[in-house]
């Protein structure tokens, strides 16, 4: 019996699953409702449910399927054609199943709900086409799980399940060959045979569902014996090489190797595709849209766009309460958009994808959009806002107070169009996973919702900086860009305002914070420095520049929490544990923000002007690091392609050949003068070379550069410069004309041979 | 009577003891990660085996006067209500036996931090060992002077 419920349980999940895939199938079908491809899904998942509830005996689910998979073949077969009648009728039945599955699953029964007039209702449908006999038998095709290769074997006759048996059991007692080798081996069968049999397999295999479920319990134990993997793994490297054993070290060099592909591969085991979340709106536009007496076509763009199982979870109420708002109150009925010029048919555009490290959801409506004024009116009846602020703010902060917890209640709904509905727990629930919503929309033209997250709560890029000696790790989702001043310039450049420092960056003031004076572990000497390092840092509708004492690197780190010892302390967000085994602290920069501006006198907060690009949404086209090379050029690299920033001691440098390598942590480092490369002479060697780690090809290279500029956001307009072997071309940055760098070519040109593989090519797990 | 088994530390020559089955695991100093703004008892964070660990300094918890800086620490893992904390010890001991008969209140002349930490003492033969409130030293008060930050993010 014990086996019997275990199945029972596993046809639930199954079955849920299933019906979930057919709403969107079935409202797919409607857009297309000649699609054989979708009409044979749909009746294999019906067919599948019928198979196993006739086995398990559960006659209602029985005579219901039966009757919805004899409507669905005559579909499929083109005998007859999809109305909305007959999508109603289909959807009716998913709705039934569920109700019984749900009986099932709490009771155990089915239940005593009386189907009886849907299955007329199916039965008639069936036979408004052709009048072929009703219910006729379908022959099964839904597909089996991939059988052994043994029992493929049998089948095909090609040797005896005695034969098979005996390989089996040599395999239990500890054979490790495949069995396909061993029956070979027995002479029960020939190598083609077997391979004949693993091609039969893999094809049923791939029609079958080629995963399996597992428990998110086993994936976070997982994770958490990956980390202590990784922490064995760089003690034994770091140990290995103080051996000087030849064997042992190329032997923690592969476990090193096959340590970061594991670590990856665990982490990709967590991440779904937002699809998983997305599949069940298109039911809920068609119903709220037939119940609104709406038509909207529902499109996604980016299914496959993958994020966290948590955060798939926590996005997938605030997603659904901003897709029915948008159909209920977004778009217009049908009369006032063709009044209004449209189509009657409202859109409403689903799209996720990556940027900067985070998932990016809009949910976009070509409905009437949201006026400012009727928000504001509202806000200030509400007595959320002063009139005052109002004036000051622009057309797109009038609309996100919408956001304000107590600006809209259900009476209220129809009075701003109806937005505005809980939209505070929205923000809430987004923000609780770090999460960040804003709107922007055009009064008559539509709305659009963008919701930006993070990838995983877990891993997180961040940027790690020094502090008085210890390192600390901001999140780069608060990073806008690091400033260098040096040589004098940088206490120059530094002005104060009633004794608080302030940086005039492109025109505008940016209140300074010093991070060790913060913190409180500040060294005397620090105003007396001539290199001052700003990490420009925005944090909600704060900007403001970090002081440090250096800027180490950007990288993946894994937030781990903090013991309930630190939470009267607000500046940390968490900790993690850096490449070298040693924790460093993860700083919350709006904490800080906060903590600076009580502790500071008259500082003000940084709000964005009306109109300033700088702080307006985030620019398209990826971010480059900029440099200066050769004195008076400037170059830009793509900031994906920087792992980190180095100042090497010029004596360090070693010649081999034409090349001049540098020791880098345990690796060598190839460096490539940017400036020689470029057509110029390279510069006179000072003490210290400032060198740009990129990546190239797979390996890390040092583009060695004068200074560092800036880092900005924003594609440039690529225009290609004859004759410039290792540029993509030349734009203007900052009012300079600044040089594109083409890693991969400016690598090459220093080093023909740079990309060559490796003599002894050494991959590839067993 | 039932006897208690006890694992032992001393910590600026007081002998300190903490039921066996609380302990994880006890090891050499860890490098540490200090934390500004935390309490001064808090030594710093450990990272244990991938874990980040909160250090609390049983020295400066208990209002004893700091250790050289040239004597290391040893971290006793202890389980607590919010996870693994370490506790900063100056040597281990060894487990002892002790019965209920030998267990007595903390004197009422004793004052300080030490006797809110304290259970009473088990009268050994050669010396008094301490019973230490796991809990209770491993739930720091916040930091003074960085005023009321409760409000903080959540």
């Amino acid at each position: 019996m014990e086996d019997l419920d275990e199945i029972i349980a596993e046809f639930l999940v199954e079955s849920h699953e299933n019906l979930d895939q057919l709403d969107s199938d079935l409202v797919a079908l409607e857009q297309d409702p000649t699609s054989r491809q979708l009409l044979g899904a749909i009746f294999r998942t019906i067919h599948t449910i019928k198979g196993t509830t006739g086995f398990l005996e559960f006659g209602r689910l029985e005579a219901l399927t039966h009757a919805g998979e004899g409507l669905l073949s005559k579909l499929r077969d083109g005998e007859l054609r999809l109305t909305p009648e007959v999508t109603g009728a289909l959807l009716t039945m998913i709705d039934a199943i569920r109700e019984l599955l749900s009986a099932i699953e709490a009771t155990g029964q089915e239940g005593v709900a009386d189907h009886s007039e849907l299955i007329a209702t199916l039965t008639r449908l069936q036979q408004g086409g052709a009048g072929a006999p009703a219910g006729r038998e379908r022959p099964p095709s839904a597909a089996p799980p991939a059988p052994p290769v043994g029992e493929v074997i049998v089948e095909h006759g090609a040797a005896t399940g005695d034969d098979v048996r005996l390989a089996v059991t040599a395999q239990d007692v500890g054979d490790p060959r495949p069995i396909g080798e061993i029956l070979v081996g027995q002479g029960s069968t020939t190598p083609g045979e077997v391979s004949l049999a693993l091609e039969v397999q893999a094809e049923r295999r791939s029609v079958a569902d080629g995963s399996i479920r597992v428990d998110v319990d086993r994936l976070d134990s997982l994770m958490r014996l990956m980390g202590e993997l990784v922490l064995t793994r760089n003690h034994s490297v770091a140990h290995a090489a103080a051996t000087g054993d030849a064997t042992l070290v190329r032997g923690a060099a592969r476990l090193n190797l096959i340590t970061t592909e594991l670590q990856e591969v665990v982490l990709r085991m967590r991440m779904q595709p937002i699809d998983t979340v997305w599949n069940k709106l298109p039911r809920v536009v068609r119903d709220l849209g037939a119940a609104c007496g709406k038509s909207v076509r529902l499109e996604m763009e980016g299914r496959e766009t993958e994020l966290d199982k948590t955060i798939l979870e926590a996005v997938k109420d605030p997603l659904t309460h901003l897709v029915r708002n948008a159909v209920d109150h977004g778009i217009e009925p049908p009369q006032a958009r063709l009044a209004a010029g449209k189509g009657e048919q409202g859109l409403l555009l689903l799209r996720a994808f990556h940027e900067d490290g985070q998932v990016n959801l809009q949910v976009r409506d070509d409905g009437g959009g949201i006026d400012p004024a009727v928000v504001a009116a509202k806000a200030l009846e509400r007595g959320l806002v002063s009139a005052e602020e109002l004036t000051r703010m622009n057309e797109r902060e009038l609309v996100n107070l919408i956001f304000l917890p107590g600006f809209s209640t259900a009476a209220t709904v129809t009075n701003v169009s109806g937005r505005g509905v809980g939209m505070d727990v929205v923000k809430s629930n987004l923000e609780r996973i770090g999460g960040a919503i804003d709107v922007g929309s055009v009064v008559g033209a539509g709305t659009t919702f963008h919701v930006r997250i993070p990838l995983t709560l877990a891993i997180i890029p961040a940027l790690t900086v020094l502090c008085a000696g210890d390192r600390y790790a901001i999140p780069t989702i608060n990073l806008a860009q690091l400033i260098r001043l040096e040589g004098g310039k940088g206490q120059a450049g530094i002005e104060r305002i009633s004794g608080t420092p302030v940086y005039r960056l492109r025109g505008k003031l940016l209140p300074l914070v010093y991070l060790d004076r913060e913190l409180g572990v500040a060294a005397p000497d620090h105003e007396e420095r001539d290199t001052v390092l700003i990490v420009v840092l925005q944090a909600e509708d704060r900007r403001f520049g970090l002081v440090v004492d250096g800027v180490l690197d950007t990288q993946e780190i894994v937030v781990k929490p903090l013991g309930s010892q630190l939470e009267h302390v607000p500046v940390y967000a968490g900790a993690t544990i850096l490449g070298d085994g040693s924790v460093a602290l993860i700083l919350d920069v709006l904490a800080l923000a906060q903590r600076a501006h009580l502790a500071g006198t008259g500082r003000e907060q940084v709000r964005a002007a009306p109109g300033d690009a700088d702080d307006d949404r985030p620019p398209t086209g990826p971010a480059l690091l900029v440099a200066s090379a050769d004195r008076d050029r400037q170059v830009a690299i793509p900031l994906e392609r920087v792992i980190r920033l180095e100042e090497i001691p010029a004596g360090s440098v070693e010649h081999v050949g034409s090349r001049e390598l540098v020791q880098y942590g345990e690796e060598i480092l190839p460096l490539v003068r940017l400036a020689g490369d470029l057509g110029a002479a390279g510069r006179s060697d000072g003490d210290a070379l400032t060198v740009v780690v990129c990546s190239a090809g797979g390996h890390a290279v040092g583009l060695v550069v004068d200074a560092i500029v800036d880092i900005v956001e924003g594609g440039l307009p690529g225009r290609g410069v004859p004759g410039s072997a290792g540029l993509l071309g030349t734009a203007v940055v900052q009012q300079r004309i600044t040089e594109l760098v083409d890693v991969e070519q400016a690598v090459r040109e220093a080093d023909p041979q740079f990309f060559d593989p490796p003599a002894v090519p050494a991959r590839g797990v067993p | 009577m039932s006897a208690a088994q006890l694992s032992t530390f001393s910590v600026a020559d007081h002998q300190f003891g903490v039921e066996v089955t609380v302990v994880q695991e006890v090891i050499r100093h860890q490098p540490m990660t200090r934390v500004p703004l935390a309490p001064a008892a808090l030594a710093g964070l450990i990272n244990l085996r991938g874990q980040v660990i909160t250090a609390v300094d049983l020295r400066r918890r208990l209002g004893f006067p700091d250790r050289a800086a040239d004597e290391l620490a040893m971290d006793v893992i202890v389980r607590t209500r919010d996870g693994l904390v370490s506790l900063l010890v100056d040597r281990i001991g060894d487990v002892v036996e002790v019965g209920e008969e030998a267990f007595e209140e903390p004197p009422e002349s004793l004052q300080g931090t030490i006797r809110e930490l304290i259970r009473g003492a088990y009268k050994l033969d050669h010396a008094l060992l301490l019973s230490l409130d796991v809990q209770g030293a491993v739930d720091l008060p916040p930091a003074g002077g960085s005023g009321t930050s409760g409000a903080g993010p959540r």
